[in-house]
């Protein structure tokens, strides 16, 4: 291309012209495949300008025959999906709450849809098993322990409204009996040693006697004589081994003194309520439903 | 060829093919890049994006700082499955502010885009100090150690004068009252109603978060860390947002 090809001898291949130090380079053309499968990309390049946005013009680029746009086939797509499902949304919307596992399709629905709304939003706190974090407050979703009752209906109303978050919410609130002076350090001390040998641990026999008058004045109200707990006030049995924040005697002591302010966010601004009724059918399906 | 034969004229002097290769690629990134600035659909404004409170500067330093992006993107892209789970996909606009931006490229943990308000600021301390605890099956290594880096905000206003200096239009108010304002939004106790007008709801439409971050008295990298959490992906509203038709 740049200088003139100097024709070789028979069956050599022409050189290019160019000469280093007496070192030439050949005139090898390109295997005939490639150059075409080269002239194809072009055209091929063309096409997809003319098909798809692509050149820039004054006010926006050229939009293209397809009218492709990633915004409207996400839009479409997710559409499609909800046109599939609108009809056994509307059943599961319009179904009664203790009837849903009746219904095995709308059962393997619900649970199916309650398990991916599980894992979105209800996994962060309750943990992706949905065993919860002992101790920390995040309760376990897996056994017959509730705080504020496990039927169908409850746990419909807890995930609708949440617990302690807005005016709508389930609202309890346990005073700090240590922060704000109700009880003196002996007397918590006392009625922690008491709350301890209602769940059968290890405790200061003497102390523990002298808190139960205290817990009878203080907190059978909620937590009940046996400590059985109150489902309508979310007030936690003390009588048993599943513990919220924790049963050591430390545990406990920070209970009694800071009180605890468990919250759940209200999730009917955030969820359908199609989505709410799957969720809540699959955490009744976990072990605990009542 | 008369033409291509000058082509030895361009091979055989440096300075020439090097001037007519930078002209070559000049004219190829003014093509690419120039209509990016111009072009309608490629400069969609959104209402409510704001430019980041000192306080959550300075928790994006720190998130750049410990190279969270390496394993956390930011950036919802338009797929069922993402929108479903992350939530709206991410506009150009909401990172508009970032200096540099945190799309990120690699999900070894979820993305944050919209995490803001998704978890509450005490899950975020728990998860910080060890992520096991509440997310057993993950990966994230432990961040506890940002609870005890007191920060002073000693650089905070050069910091909020240079990212102005980059093109987020800081007042000159927001500047001069950096520090005020760094302090402020980790203190509820205190007087934030400066921080309000700059950044909040009458300026930008959306409340500032104001909390003790940490739930520490002293003001760490762990309160700016999760304050910068808590804000990202919150500034829209999504409910009173049409996307523009042509993209």
């Amino acid at each position: 291309m740049c200088a003139k090809p100097i024709k070789k001898e028979p069956r050599q291949v022409e050189t290019t012209g160019h000469q280093w130090d007496g070192i030439e380079e050949y005139n090898n053309p390109l295997p005939r495949w490639w150059v075409w499968v080269f002239y194809a990309t072009i055209v091929w390049g063309i096409g997809y300008t003319i098909a798809y946005p692509a050149w820039p013009l004054i006010k926006e680029a050229t939009p293209g025959l397809l009218g492709a746009s990633t915004r409207a086939d996400v839009k479409a797509e997710i559409k499609a999906f909800d046109d599939a499902n609108a009809a056994i949304k509307e059943r599961l919307i319009s179904a009664d709450l203790d009837a849903i596992g009746a219904d095995p399709e709308l059962a393997a629905f619900a649970s199916r849809a309650g398990a991916a709304v599980f894992r979105t939003n209800c996994s962060t706190c309750h943990g992706s098993g949905a065993a919860g974090f002992e101790g920390k407050g995040y309760p376990n979703l897996l056994d017959n322990d509730w705080l504020w009752g496990g039927t169908m209906e409850d746990i419909h109303l807890t995930i609708t409204h949440g617990i302690r978050h807005n005016d709508d919410s389930r609202y309890s609130e346990m005073p700090k009996f240590g922060a704000d002076g109700i009880l003196d350090e002996t007397q918590v001390a006392q009625v922690v040693e008491h709350v301890l040998s209602l769940s059968g641990q290890e405790h200061d026999a003497a102390l523990a006697a002298e808190g139960a008058t205290i817990y009878l004045d203080n907190c059978s109200s909620c937590h009940m004589e046996d400590g059985s707990g109150e489902r309508a006030l979310g007030a936690p049995a003390l009588n048993d081994q599943i513990w919220l924040y924790g049963g050591s005697r430390a545990a406990v002591t920070e209970s009694v003194v800071n009180a605890r302010f468990g919250v759940m966010p209200n999730w009917n601004e955030r969820l359908s309520e199609d989505a709410i009724r799957a969720v809540a059918f699959y955490v009744h399906g976990l072990g605990g439903g009542e | 060829m008369a033409f291509l034969d000058k082509h030895k004229a361009i091979e055989t002097h440096a300075t020439l093919l090097m001037v007519l290769s930078l002209l070559v690629v000049t004219i190829g990134g003014i093509v690419q890049i120039v209509p990016l600035f111009y072009l309608e659909n490629t400069i969609e404004k959104v209402e409510g994006v704001r430019p980041y409170t000192p306080l959550e500067l300075a928790g994006q330093q720190i998130y750049v700082r410990e190279g969270c992006y390496g394993c956390h993107s930011q950036m919802i892209r338009p797929m069922r499955d993402e929108v479903e789970r992350y939530g709206h996909y991410s506009l150009a606009a909401e990172s508009m502010y970032d200096r540099p931006f945190l799309w990120g490229s690699k999900r070894t943990g979820p993305d944050l885009a919209r995490v803001g308000g998704r978890y509450s600021d005490e899950w975020h301390q728990d998860h910080f100090y060890d992520a096991k605890s509440v997310v057993p099956e993950s990966v994230m290594p432990p961040y506890g150690f940002l609870a005890n880096n007191v920060i002073d905000g000693r650089y905070i206003r050069d910091l909020v004068a240079t990212h102005r200096m980059t093109g987020v239009p800081y007042s000159d108010e927001m500047v001069q009252n950096a520090l005020a304002d760094f302090q402020a939004q980790a203190n509820p106790a205190g007087d934030s109603s400066g921080l309000e007008e700059r950044y909040g709801e009458a300026a930008f439409g959306t409340p500032v978060n104001v909390r003790n971050f940490d739930g520490q008295p002293q003001l760490t990298e762990m309160d700016a860390l999760i304050a910068y959490i808590q804000v990202l992906g919150t500034m829209v509203d999504f409910s009173t947002y049409t996307p523009v038709a042509n993209r």
